[in-house]
Order: structure tokens, then sequence, then C-alpha cells
């Protein structure tokens, strides 16, 4: 190809140290490839901007993975596919350096589809540099996305049939049907007028990143002479022929002229006050009035949006805020949605170890199902605690303490239901004072989201203290 | 108030901040999804990056891209996504990349399910990914170790240039505890290796190709002395009663846990019963078992999983000592008294 003789681009190498061996002067590319005519483009390009210090390549697996040999920028090598996911991090990681992406067809529409795809999609401000040569180099001939109907190669030897491959893909307008994208042109590399396009794209698609617009991307058809076993001038021909009626040449989107958003500046926190905490402040653990007499191991049991969780919360703030050992596990999952919740908390005077209750000495049973599931686990002479409102005419095991609390009629009678939980919290608290009322309050205000319902929940509290009456 | 009451999954996150980690990437999957929430909540008013990926693939190699500039960067996941993960933490490892992987065991193999199990061992402490690598993985038994193991987990990817793992079960993700928030002391050295946009980095390469065969031998044989010096220096484990006992059980993460009930209880019904629990997973606690095989009669390993971690204990023991095997699997989480009864057996009290 005549190629406009102009001097080397200054991040451009002149001596290739990551290429081993003793030859430092001559790419790794085949005679007449066209990866060696884009790094140059690139180079010039990233030098007219000014921002070689600030460039990040990110070399795919593929011809290019060597890109990294040629350029004075930072280099990052990456997975197969992986370029718009990995320079995605490294944009968000560092917004102010410019990021490219060179990929071949395989690596970009094959195996990284979907990263190109939603890449694209975020509007990643990063330029892809696409070399569409219409088949697998590296691996030496193989079948690309964009390999042509008809096409022969080593993994379609008798062509490319829409029958068993499908149509090649057209990645400019696959993506010119996405909203974000501020530039996509299709280039080719044929003769020195096709070449002055690619050499402007190439510049504009950085120049787009630089001016903080978003995602460009330029697909350059690009003769492979070995892959395509063929000369380098009829590569060049074959590019005519066969590719430009698949790929049409143009800009499928330009949004280089339109004005920019004006950027606000987040106000931002800091790490205290991301975590509520004071700076410098130490995590004191405060001394129990009293210790507990006994370790609580307590299963609460019920259906969904009875509240549940949220009880076994609450007394395991409690518990912590007193300074006693807690533990707290959920039932979680698709058990959850499939109607029923219970939780197991542990409060306890020392360390402690399981934090499952498997025979708990407190249930606090909410339903029936849950009443009938785990009252026999209940360890003799331990506590129940049951919603009488809900579960009526069950026989209740003498070898229990069980108290019948009809903590759903009195929610209702308070004016919402969703607080029998917390009526139950307070018959708890009123049978066995291991917390007061205070600790109790505390606890519910560190954890009910909407502060609206706090009163309501005070009384739901007051309301199940007084209830809490042994049952027989 | 520093102490504050929340899940392990959340305390991730809490962790994550103090050690000033600066992107998340992820993917949502139960039972790990709240770590994404968390991140997703507290890290863009920090001026931090969240972003939700396309899929584990592209989480992990975003982590890739954003620990390439020096940040730190994690994603967190459970099974079927850290299988897709392997990849890039191969590429990570290859890289000399320092990143951070949370792991939130669930049911497998396959889509299995959500509850909690340790079937991920074989992935995460062996490798996994391809080639000749290590992860270093440690593995929090409650809330608190949860934030500090995340802490930790940087410290030593950044100080080893290398994927920290942190191995938790589902368990131990969703279970609250009370977890201390203060701010501490960070250690963070220089990145001279990164690629951050400086003419000071210009020219630098992050890459984990060695097209050669000798040159990557070479590179093999250099992460291969780091290996060696991550054990002699990094091993962590916790003992509990061992010094006079008769048999000691071994397991890590929420098994742990009810192993320490279980020795509890069985020390009261006169077994001489203790617990070795490693911290980290790899490098293996091999010295301390080995030492202690020559005192105590057998070893019970106790996993949510059919025989993995047995398999670095057995390692270490040489066949000095009967190793057992105790098991459940499929979500399935043993109780103290199961554990307790096993050796009530062994002892013919029962
Ligand atoms: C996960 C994975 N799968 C497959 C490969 C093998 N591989 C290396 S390069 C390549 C194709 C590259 O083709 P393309 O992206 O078109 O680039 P070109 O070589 O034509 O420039 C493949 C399949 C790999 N390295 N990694
Ligand atoms: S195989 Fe094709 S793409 Fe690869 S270097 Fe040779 S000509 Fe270029």
């Amino acid at each position: 190809m005549d190629m406009v003789v102009k001097e080397k681009a200054k991040s451009i190498l002149d001596q290739y140290k990551y290429k081993p061996g003793p030859d430092k002067e001559s790419t790794h590319y085949c005679p007449g490839c066209g990866h060696g005519n884009v790094h140059k483009m690139i180079g010039e390009a990233v030098d007219e901007l000014g921002v070689a210090d600030r460039a990040v390549l990110m070399s795919p697996v593929g011809c290019s993975v060597f890109a990294y040999y040629y350029f004075n920028m930072g280099h990052i090598q990456v997975a197969h596919g992986r370029a718009p996911a990995a320079a995605t991090g490294v944009k968000r990681a560092q917004p102010h350096t410019i990021v490219m992406s060179y990929q071949g067809d395989g690596d970009l529409a094959a195996i990284g589809g979907n990263n190109i795809l939603q890449a694209a999609n975020r509007g990643e401000n990063m330029t892809v540099f696409f070399i569409n040569n219409a088949i697998y180099g590296m691996t030496g001939g193989q079948m690309a996305p964009t390999t042509l109907l008809g096409q022969r190669t080593s993994t379609t030897p008798r062509g490319r049939t829409r029958a068993n491959e499908g149509f090649p893909i057209r990645v400019c307008e696959l993506l010119a049907s996405l909203e974000a994208p501020v530039y996509l042109e299709r280039v080719a590399l044929i003769d020195p007028k096709t070449t002055a396009k690619a050499r402007k794209a190439i510049k504009k698609a950085i120049q787009m990143q630089v001016e903080g617009r978003g995602f460009s991307l330029v697909e350059i058809l690009s003769p492979c002479p070995t892959g395509w076993k063929l000369s380098p001038p009829d590569s060049r021909e074959w590019i005519t022929k066969n590719m430009l009626p698949v790929f049409p040449l143009g800009v499928y989107r330009d949004r280089s002229k339109e004005e920019l958003p004006p950027v606000e500046e987040p106000k931002l926190e800091t790490v205290a006050e991301a975590l509520g905490i004071q700076t410098g402040e130490a995590a004191t653990i405060p001394k129990p009035s009293a210790p507990l007499r006994e370790t609580v191991r307590m299963k609460v049991a019920g259906f969904g949006g009875q509240g549940i969780l949220f009880l076994g919360e609450v007394l395991a703030e409690a518990g912590m805020q007193a300074g006693h050992r807690v533990t707290w596990l959920p039932s979680y999952g698709p058990e959850m949605r499939g109607g029923t919740a219970n939780c197991h908390v542990v409060i306890s005077s020392e360390r402690i170890g399981s934090p499952t209750v498997s025979l708990p000495n407190v249930l606090v049973a909410m339903n029936r199902p849950s009443y009938e599931r785990f009252v026999n686990d209940v360890i003799d002479n331990g506590m129940l605690l049951y919603d009488s409102s809900l579960i009526e005419g069950v026989p209740v095991p003498e070898r229990l303490r069980s108290y019948a609390i009809p903590a759903t009629q009195i929610a209702d009678s308070i004016g919402n239901t969703r607080v029998a939980n917390v009526v139950m919290l307070g018959a708890y608290l009123g049978i066995t004072g291991i917390f007061d009322r205070e600790q109790a309050l505390n606890a519910l205000r560190l954890h009910i989201r909407r502060t609206q319902l706090l009163d309501l929940n005070e009384k739901a509290l007051d309301a199940g203290m007084k209830a809490a009456s042994p049952k027989k | 108030m520093a102490r504050k009451l929340m899940k392990g999954n959340k305390a991730v996150i809490m962790g994550a901040i103090l050690a000033d980690c600066r992107a998340y990437f992820g993917y949502p999957i139960t039972p790990a999804s709240e770590i994404a929430e968390t991140a997703a909540l507290y890290f863009p008013p920090l001026g931090r990056t969240f972003l939700q990926a396309e899929s584990e693939v592209a989480a992990i190699n975003m982590v890739y891209g954003a620990a390439a500039t020096g940040v730190r960067a994690m994603t967190a996941s459970s099974g079927p996504g850290i299988s897709l993960k392997q990849e890039g933490i191969s590429y990570s490892a290859g890289a000399e990349l320092p990143i951070v992987v949370v792991d939130i065991v669930r049911g497998g193999p396959g889509l299995g399910n959500i509850a909690p199990e340790q079937g991920d061992y074989f992935q995460v402490v062996k490798g996994g990914g391809h080639g000749n690598y290590r992860n270093i993985v440690l593995s929090p038994n409650c809330a608190q170790e949860m934030c500090d193991l995340t802490i930790l987990a940087f410290e030593l990817a950044d100080k080893y240039r290398n994927p920290a793992v942190i191995l938790a079960d589902g368990y131990i993700g969703q279970m609250m505890e009370p977890v201390d928030l203060s701010i501490r002391e960070i250690w963070k050295p220089e990145k001279p290796w990164a690629v951050d946009g400086t003419s000071r980095t210009q020219g630098n390469l992050v890459s984990s190709i060695h097209l050669s065969a000798e040159e990557l031998e070479v590179h093999v044989e250099h992460l291969f002395k780091k290996y060696q010096t991550v054990q002699a220096n990094e091993v962590r484990y916790e003992e509990y009663r061992t010094e006079d006992a008769d048999v000691i059980l071994i397991g890590y993460g929420v098994v742990s846990r009810i192993v320490l009930s279980a020795v509890d209880a069985a020390r009261k019904k006169g077994v001489r019963v203790g617990m070795i629990r490693p911290i980290t997973l790899w490098p293996f606690p091999t010295d301390i078992i080995r030492k202690r095989a020559e005192s105590v009669e057998e070893f019970i390993v106790a996993e949510l999983s059919t025989g993995q971690l047995i398999e670095d204990v057995r390692l270490a023991v040489e066949g000095r000592k009967p190793v057992r095997l105790f098991r459940r699997t499929g979500g399935m989480v043993p109780s103290a008294e199961e554990i307790v009864s096993i050796l009530e057996v062994r002892e013919g009290v029962a």
C-alpha cells in the first residue's frame, strides 16, 4: 500500500523493548497485514492530540496481542474478548486516562460480543479500534463472526453457509441501534484515499474521548494476506470486491458537534460519615448491668410479612447494646418466598459458637405451621410464646413454659396488624425482663426504616409488655 | 457508636471501605448479592466506583483493569459466578495483579441451591483457573472477620501482588453480629508497576503472556518462590482447647462455629476434644496440624462438602494418625449435638 511517508510518530517506540529476541525493530506482523498500518495511525493521532502520557492501550488476544511492543504508552494485556470490560475498569478507576481498546473480529464480535455491546450501551468514555479482517488470524485462519458467506476458512472448508453459520455480523450497524455511542465509523485500508479517511477517523475517535463525549468505535476493514492466502495487493482488492458490499463504509453515528451537558461535582462523604461513626472513635463494649441467667437460644418463626426477621434483629440489637454477645441468623432466599420465615437469635455472656439454634430454649411462634414445625424441638422447661389469635386449639406441651399472646388481635386494636411482631417482643420482655423498655425502644429506633412508624411501634411494645401473663 | 450490628455480607463492604477499596464490580447472585447492594449504596457518595457488570466474566475483568491502574478493586459472587471468574483470576495471578474476590458459597454442583455449602473449596483453594498459580484464601467465621479479613485480603493482595479470596458460606454472609468499624491504620504500598496514565508510569506493561518456554519458566518459578514466601509468612489459624485433646476437630467458616459449641458440650461430658480452625486455607496451617498429630489419637474433619478440606488435612498428617470425615451437604448444616454424638460414640459414652 502507498503510505504517505511521514516522520515516525513519537509514541511509537524506536526499539521494541518488550519484544523478545534480538530483532527489536521489525514488527511481528506478516507483510501486508493491516495491523501495522493501524498502529502507525494510532501513534500519530496520540501524538497530535498530545495524550501519550495519559494513554492506556488494551492489547487483546489475537494477532495484536503484542500491540504493546510498539507504543510508548501504558499497556494492559487482557483475556480474549474482555478488553471492553477491562477498559471500563481502567476508565472508571482513572477517569483522566485515554483508554483505547484494540480488538480483532473474533475477540470483539464473537467471544467478547456481550462485553462490547454493554460497554457501548453504558456509553463508556473510551475508544475502540475494531480490526475486521473477516477471519481469525492468530489461530490460523478459522471463521470469524465477520467471515463472508461462501468464504473458505479452516473451519468453513466448503465456505460459510447461512444454514450452518448464519450471516456475518455488522458491528457498526449493530451498535448504531444503541442510544449511547457518540461516534461509529467504518473505514477500510485499500488505497491512499480510504487510508486517509481511516487516519482521520482514528484521530477523531480519540478526540471524542479527550472531549469526554463517550463511546467511540472505528471499524477498520483490514487485510490479512496470510489468513486469506492472497498476496498483499490481491488482499486489498479482495476487500473492495468482497467486503465492501457487505460492510459499507461510512459514518454510522456522529455526535461530535453536540453541546456537552455541564459536569456536576458531587458532594462527597468522608469515610467516618459514610460509616456513621466519629473519626478517631474506638468501638466500646458496654458492661452488662447484670450477666444473663442463661444463654438465650431463640427461634422466631412465622409467615413472611409478619416481621419475623425484624423481631429477631431488634432483640439482637438490644442484646448488643446491653453488652452481651449476640448472633442473628435468618432463613433466606426461596425459603422466605415460600411464605414462611424464621430466624435464630443467640444472646449470651460467653463467646457464641454455633449461630444455628437446633434445640431452642425459647420459641416465638407467630403462625400455626411454624408452631407445628418447631414446638417439639424446644428443650424441656423451655419457653414458648405463641400468637394465640392465629394459633388456636393446639395441644400445648406440659413440659414447656407457655404463654399465649393474642399478638395479632392486640396489634389490630392498636390499628395495624403488622406490629404484631413488636407486641410479641414486648410480651417476651414483659415475661423475662431481659431488657428494659428503654433498651428495647433504642433498638427499635435503630432498626425501623420509617421513623413515622415509631409511635405505633412504641404502643405495640407497651401493649405486649402489658399482655404478658402466664397461661394456664 | 463504632460498633454496629450487621450482616457478614455488609461487613465485607465496611472492610473494603476502611481498606480504601476504590472500585467494586459485581453481578447479582444469592447469597452474595447484599455485598454488591451495600457497595452500590456506600461507594458512590465516597467518590468510589460501583458498577453492576453484564456478567461475572465482565466483572472480574473490570476488576483486572482497575487493579492494573494501581487502585484497590474487588468483586464478590457465589459458586456459579466464581466458576465464570476463574479465567480472570488466573490472568490476575499471571499478571501479578492484586485483586480481591469474595465467594459466599452456595450449594452445588450446577445451579444447586442457595443454602450454605463449602463445595467451592477446591475451586478456590486449589486454583480453579488454568496454570500454575495460587490464591491467598482467607476464611472468616463471623461478621467481624468478614470486615477484618477483607482488609487483610487487600493488604496481602498488595503485598504479594496476587489475588486474595475471601471464602465464606451463606450463613457467614447472612448472619448478623456486632462489628467494630472504628477507623484503623491500613498498610498501602507504592505501585510503581501500575498503568495509571501518568508520565511516571508511561510505557509500563501489565500482561501475563510469555511466549517463549524459557521466559515462561522463569516467570512460573518467580511465582513459585513468591508462593513459598507466602507459605512461610502468612499462615493463620485458631486453636481451641487442643492442649490435652485426644481428638481434634478441624473445620472452617460456619462449621468452626458449630464445632466450637460441640467442643464445649463434649468437654462437659468428659470427652477431651479440641479444635483447629484454619483462617488461611491457603497457605494451609500444615505445621500445627502435623505437630498436634504427635499427641492426638485422631482428627475429625467437619465440612459442608464431600471431602475437600480433608485432603489438605491428610497431606498435613501424612498418615501418622487416622483422619475421619464428618460431612453434610446440599445446604444441610449439622447441629452441635450431631457432632457431639459422633464424639460420644467414639468414646463409648453413648
Ligand atoms: C478463551 C480463549 N479462547 C480461545 C483462544 C484462542 N484464540 C487466540 S486468538 C483467537 C482469535 C483471534 O481472532 P481475531 O480476534 O479475529 O484477531 P486476529 O488474530 O484476526 O487479529 C483465538 C480463538 C484464547 N486465547 N482464549
Ligand atoms: S495472520 Fe493476518 S492478521 Fe495476523 S499478522 Fe498475519 S496478516 Fe496480520
